[in-house]
């Protein structure tokens, strides 16, 4: 029986509603898995839903000027406060309800923005947003660089990439730093809900928008997007790159419920680093040794992650 | 929007750069920067819907028997619907070129 079970599966995508809230014609690059998850995301916040959007790949391939993908309410707002506008809103929005002006509902407020717009440039503004427990939804997606402006590191890039700015070459092998941790700086501020979701996992990545939604106070998402043009690969091998750093274990999809860090897919076995890498050609130039050495670092991390659902484990 | 995106000026644009219209970019066609085409083989599909949820331009649409049509006027030709379809239902061929296009 668990056998048609697991094949059913392969049928859920039929039980989506098929209403989008983020329409085509939007100028993302071929294969663009920030689109997806952009769309992905928007079909699980739906209407009643007030979107703050930072400067970066979405702004620009979404809301080129004057045209629109969005079928929801939103404000482009500059690089550093994502986070500050989108808590603005929240309070506006509780003000005018307060004074009746508008009827009493819950409406989402979200901020997206890119990795460079969370990790680098935004990151005071998030911080104090998640601090003041404002009720909205951050979420980050993040293409381990700044892509819109031609592949730039950012500090999401992983080690060992090779970008414009890190660019690997005969003495420096490409990102001599490793990833910011983002989901866990978010997860250190003690709010409600943190998650990571990667669009290749698309069921996943909407229950957590949904229930980021519906929890109230401040809720952060990771998103992995991958990026075809900036990570040098195919772009019908995004959806194929986003399923491998999750299996790897370079990126594991887990969620941060009140302090309670749960797996959402927990892999008995990781698969090597190496058959990520080797579809990327941002990854190309990397020695053995250098593979060993993210190897490592990636079990390591894992088994952290690992240790840490156990300890917070209920009961 | 009444006017085509290169017949606007600035005189038709809002005060504060406020776009009033939600969805208007469906207007423009991404369809035109496709090299490769996707090829449907409704006897393959198993109508599970797979390319429909990871296609990230909106291109695939449900129908109300089950199969799936593409919408040429935006798919980008990624390919994505190809390589995710369990079946094989879906391959890329070149796209020709159109007079008038």
């Amino acid at each position: 029986m668990d056998k048609y079970l697991d094949r059913l599966g392969i049928y859920a995508a039929r039980l989506v509603s098929q209403k989008e809230y983020f329409v085509p014609g939007h100028r993302a690059c071929q294969g663009c898995a920030e689109a997806l998850a952009v769309r992905l995301m928007s079909k699980a916040s739906r209407t009643n839903t007030v979107i703050a959007c930072a400067t970066g790949c979405i702004e620009i391939f979404s809301s080129p000027f004057p045209l629109t993908s969005w079928m929801v309410p939103g404000i482009h707002v500059a690089f550093e406060n994502t986070a500050a506008v989108a808590s603005g809103i929240e309070s506006g929005l509780k003000a005018i309800m307060r004074k009746g002006r508008i009827p009493l509902k819950k409406i989402n407020v979200v901020g997206i923005a890119g990795d460079g717009g969370t990790s680098d440039i935004g990151l005071q503004a998030l911080s104090g947003a998640l601090e003041r427990g404002h009720n909205m939804v951050y979420v980050c997606f993040d293409n381990e660089a700044y892509m819109n402006t031609g592949i730039q590191r950012s500090s999401s890039t992983p080690f060992g990439a090779s970008t414009t700015t890190s660019p690997a070459g005969k003495v420096v092998p490409g990102q001599t730093t490793w990833k910011k941790n983002m989901p866990e700086i978010a997860a250190a501020h003690d709010i409600p809900y943190v998650a990571t979701a990667c669009p290749s996992y698309p069921f996943d990545l909407m229950e957590k928008v949904r229930k980021a939604a519906e929890i109230e106070g401040p809720a952060y998402i990771h998103i992995l997007s991958v990026c075809p043009t900036g990570w040098r690969l195919p772009p019908e091998l995004s959806i194929h790159a986003g399923r491998l750093a999750v299996e790897t274990g370079v990126f594991p999809l887990y969620e941060v419920e009140r302090g309670r860090y749960k797996l959402s897919i927990d892999l008995p076995e990781l698969r090597p680093v190496q058959e990520y890498f080797r579809i990327q050609g941002r990854f190309r130039h990397l020695t053995e040794e250098m593979v060993n050495k993210i190897q490592r670092r990636v079990r390591e991390e894992y088994e952290k992650l690992k240790k840490k659902v156990m300890m917070t484990r209920e009961g | 929007m009444a006017k085509p995106e290169n017949e606007i000026t600035w005189k038709d644009l809002n005060v504060g750069f406020v776009v009033d219209e939600p969805g208007n970019a469906s207007v423009y066609r991404t369809g035109d920067w496709r090299s490769q085409r996707p090829l449907y083989n409704r006897e393959r599909c198993i109508r599970c819907g797979t390319c429909y949820i990871y296609c990230p331009d909106m291109a695939i649409k449900i129908l109300e028997d089950g199969y799936i049509e593409h919408d040429l006027y935006y798919c980008k030709g990624c390919g994505i619907c190809v390589q995710e379809c369990p079946t094989g239902a879906i391959t890329m061929v070149e796209e020709e070129e159109k007079d008038g296009d």
